[in-house]
């Protein structure tokens, strides 16, 4: 076992070894480095067709239509490219967007954007397992509603919304439906051809993929329309210009590749791994899972030790990388927006953990992480004010603060 | 977020962890901050009869550079007088820390836990003395 351990999949995965070998094959003299724009020679032609194959995997693995992927430089643009792209395209439809309160920042930093641009963004309060429902979607929407914008798998907590039901509402009202799909393609089975969504966000680097690249699938049958919001050169079709990064391309391609045969067999394995991790911590006191335990990827577990503050059990798990809800290493002091959005209160907020588990992951890995937490839980119980006073029985929401 | 040795060694071994029993009238107790905030810091200190502080005690529910900031309080004020210990001032924290400035707050919450302490035991010790 090597430390430190690595549980953070939810933020980044390393490259998958096959991965990093059909990209290392698209960038020297010897190999295939040409442009895949460049219509007059070989060298082109041989790049434009690792493209295409890379486009194809992609589109498989979700049951697209190749022609219906666009490259972007990741999700963040791709969700850019969605929300800004459709927004500003059916303008004169209207000017009203729904969203939720959980989405990335990739999403509610493009709708602030598009309300400084005289658009009505309303943002849906997820119930308090961090799910949005159909008829949450349905209720919000207004005659010049032109632009539904939901994540599939919340990045935090994991949870999955229901996109199929989601679609039927967005498609009955004649509404674009654009989904961020960066924590779920290569984990959930998404299948295109059922689900009526009409943009989709995806990623490379959280499925084994490098950073740097993303795709927008934009759907064609029915059409919808985006306007591009990076112009020279008109490349994907006109919706995203810049020169391919083939490497790059055919490291997604070949991580898509590679996710749709073993996904089924690496869901499986990093479920159980899951609920090993689980089992060895549920009996801790004062411990709460955020969000919904059903309804969630395999691979994500968020918990709360309530009275022991983030940073300190980060600190504490120094051998674990893993991600914390307390923002204390922001200078903001405000804990994590999607926490607080299922109604979890500041210091649960604030005492949270984000396990992410992945391919690397080993059951060794697991029994360590359960021992480590275990005992800086306890540890920090100890130093901790408030786990003094709640074993007094004293109500902590009755107590007047001094806050600063 | 990289941690000055100061900090870890005082996370990693708090000095004078605990509680006093605040029903005595040399005990002094402050209280600062609100869990909603991710910080609580409870310092305790107890005066024996020529105002001297004779004893400390923490217990902090806070990142790193909070649970340090304390810890390293309860050390500076043992063997000062009420009047010397008021004296303390949150800079001095933070430069013995090394404390960055996204963690100032952590030693302006020691100041105030010192300083709120004083208060209560004055008030508890009525007048007494001083």
């Amino acid at each position: 076992m090597q430390l430190p351990i690595y549980l953070d999949y939810a933020a980044t995965t390393p490259v998958d070894p096959r991965v990093a070998k059909a990209m290392a094959e698209c960038l020297t003299i010897e190999s295939n480095f040409g442009n895949p724009a460049s219509r007059s020679h070989q060298f082109g032609w041989k790049a434009e067709e690792a493209v295409e194959d890379a486009r194809r995997n992609v589109a498989d693995l979700i049951n697209a239509d190749p022609r219906e992927i666009v490259w972007t430089s990741g999700a963040t643009e791709a969700d850019n490219l969605a929300i800004k792209g459709a927004a500003h395209f059916y303008h004169r439809k209207g000017k009203h967007i729904v969203t939720s309160k959980i989405e990335h920042k990739a999403v509610l930093d493009s709708c602030r954007q598009l309300e400084r641009e005289g658009y009505e963004v309303t943002y849906l309060d997820p119930d308090s397992n961090g799910l949005i429902s159909p008829e949450t979607v349905e209720k919000a929407l207004r005659p010049d509603t032109i632009l539904v914008s939901l994540m599939h798998v919340n990045n935090e907590i994991g949870v999955v919304n229901d996109i199929e039901a989601i679609g039927e509402v967005t498609r009955r009202n004649k509404v674009v439906f654009h989904v961020d799909a960066a924590q779920s393609a290569g984990k959930l089975d998404i299948d295109l051809e059922k689900m009526q969504v009409d943009l989709m966000a995806l990623t490379a680097h959280k499925l084994y993929g490098p950073k740097g690249i993303g795709a927008l699938y934009v759907r064609r049958k029915p059409r919808v329309r985006i306007e591009p919001q990076i112009h020279g050169g008109g490349h994907e079709r006109g919706m995203r210009s810049g020169t391919l990064a083939t490497h790059q391309i055919v490291g997604m391609g070949e991580a898509y590749r590679i996710a749709r045969e073993e996904m089924r067999e690496e869901a499986r394995r990093t479920l159980a791994l899951r609920e090993k991790l689980l089992r060895g911590l549920e009996d801790v006191e004062e411990v709460y899972v955020n969000g919904d335990l059903t309804h969630r990827v395999p691979g994500n577990l968020n918990i709360s030790f309530n009275f022991v503050e983030g940073e300190s059990l980060m600190m504490a798990l120094r051998e674990l990388a893993l991600s914390s809800g307390s923002a204390c290493t922001s200078a903001s002091l405000e804990p994590s927006y999607v926490l607080r959005a299922l109604g979890r209160n500041d210091e649960l907020a604030h005492s949270s953990l984000r396990i992410s588990i992945g391919r690397f992951t080993t059951g060794e890995d697991i029994d360590y992480a359960i021992e480590r937490i275990r005992y800086a839980v306890a540890k920090l119980r100890e130093l901790s004010p408030l786990w003094d006073m709640y074993k007094d029985g004293v109500d902590l929401d009755q107590v007047q603060w001094a806050a600063h | 977020m990289a941690y000055s040795d100061k900090v870890l060694d005082h996370y990693e071994n708090p000095r004078n962890v605990g509680r006093l029993d605040d029903a005595d009238a040399n005990v002094g107790t402050g209280m600062v901050g609100a869990p909603a905030c991710g910080d609580v810091m409870r310092l305790q200190i107890k005066v024996d009869g020529d105002g001297v502080i004779e004893d400390a005690k923490f217990k902090t529910y806070g990142c790193g550079s909070a649970i340090a900031s304390s810890s390293l309080l309860t050390e500076w004020v043992k063997g000062r007088s009420l009047d010397d210990a008021t004296q303390i001032r949150n800079k001095d924290i933070a430069d013995e820390l090394g404390l960055p400035p996204v963690k100032i707050h952590c030693s302006v919450l020691a100041e105030d836990a010192i300083k709120a302490a004083i208060a209560d035991v004055r008030k508890k010790r009525g007048n007494t003395e001083e």
